[in-house]
């Protein structure tokens, strides 16, 4: 395997290791809030009382599933 | 200086401290093992190579992509980044989580490095490879281990920094947490364990997150009440969350699976 070959799979690694983890749920949660917030931006009051609970609601999730792999 | 300025320094210095706390934990058994010049040196190639990187990607960063995208790119990341952070913090605090030991890393390391110390020095002149001479092993492990805990904190650096454009702020904070962890892990020498590490990542966890949804918030176009004020508001929310869900952690067994494996700590 060629440096430049193992440089770009160690950054891929680094990347996916960074993103995803051994909590891919949270990656799936930041992406639907990001999604979210790109919905809920002309909505005010609801946008503000929403997003920080869909934070709230895939933590609780992701503390729970921890518990298991811990 | 805003709310979110100092929000943004403390969170930057409360994250480069863990990380180095981490890599402190390596070069000085790398040093204690391998002779203090190499893991010296490694740790300075190091330091210079993740500072070139804050240049590199940061200052680009800053100045040529829209802000709005900035900071949808970059809350994200901190989200993430904030929230994993968080999770560990809270199945540690409620015993779900072995808490970090820094002293069982340090005598691992330096197990494995005097291993090989073993084998060379029975090859090399006596003492050699401690007194003067340079040692790949240790630069090797003390480039690895500052490169590797340094790259969380490049991003923290690069991410806070550029879509505030506060760069050389976030660089300052994160210089001044390499000066005060070094100066108490010369102090408390190999008691590194005493630092409060899982009360700082949960701290820097909240911080990191409440960065994360203000600045998607903002990107997309979403005008929180308060401006930069709603960071502490946010802060104060995820603390509360982080709080209760410890609590509410401490509570729940262990599953059946982990409990069978012994993964779960004893209490």
């Amino acid at each position: 395997m060629t440096v430049v070959v193992r440089a770009v799979a160690a950054f891929a690694r680094f990347w996916k290791g960074f993103l995803i983890g051994d909590a891919p749920e949270l990656f799936v949660g930041t992406l639907v809030f990001v999604g979210a917030a790109m919905a809920l931006r002309h909505h005010g009051a609801a946008a503000v009382v929403l997003l920080p609970a869909i934070v709230i609601l895939f933590l609780a999730g992701s503390v729970l599933r921890g518990r298991d792999r811990s | 200086m805003t709310t979110s300025t100092v929000v943004l320094a403390l969170a930057v210095f409360g994250a480069s401290a863990v990380e180095m706390v981490e890599a402190l934990t390596i070069v000085t058994a790398a040093g204690v093992t391998r002779g203090w010049r190499s893991a010296l040196e490694g740790t300075m190639v190091a330091v210079v190579v993740l500072a070139a990187l804050v240049i590199a990607v940061g200052v680009p960063l800053a100045r040529l992509v829209p802000i709005n995208v900035l900071r949808v790119v970059i809350g994200a990341l901190l989200l993430v980044l904030g929230l994993d952070w968080l999770r560990k913090a809270v199945l540690r605090a409620s015993g779900h989580k072995a808490v970090h030991d820094e002293d069982a890393i340090f005598a691992k390391t330096v197990a494995d490095l005097s291993t090989g110390s073993a084998t060379e020095a029975a090859s090399a002149p006596a003492g050699s490879w401690r007194h003067g001479r340079r040692d790949a092993t240790g630069f090797t492990v003390a480039f690895k281990g500052v490169f590797l805990e340094g790259m969380e904190v490049v991003l923290i650096v690069i991410t806070l920094g550029a879509s505030s454009g506060h760069l050389a702020l976030a660089s300052g904070a994160a210089g001044c947490a390499a000066v005060v962890v070094c100066v108490v892990g010369y102090l408390v020498a190999r008691q590194l364990s005493e630092v409060p590490e899982n009360a700082m990542k949960l701290a820097v966890g909240i911080m990191l997150t409440s960065f994360g949804v203000f600045w998607v918030g903002e990107g997309s176009g979403l005008h929180w009440p308060g401006s930069d004020l709603m960071i502490l508001v946010l802060v104060g929310v995820f603390a509360l969350t982080a709080f209760v869900l410890s609590l509410a952690m401490r509570r729940v067994r262990p599953s059946p699976r982990a409990a069978a494996t012994g993964s779960v700590p004893s209490k």
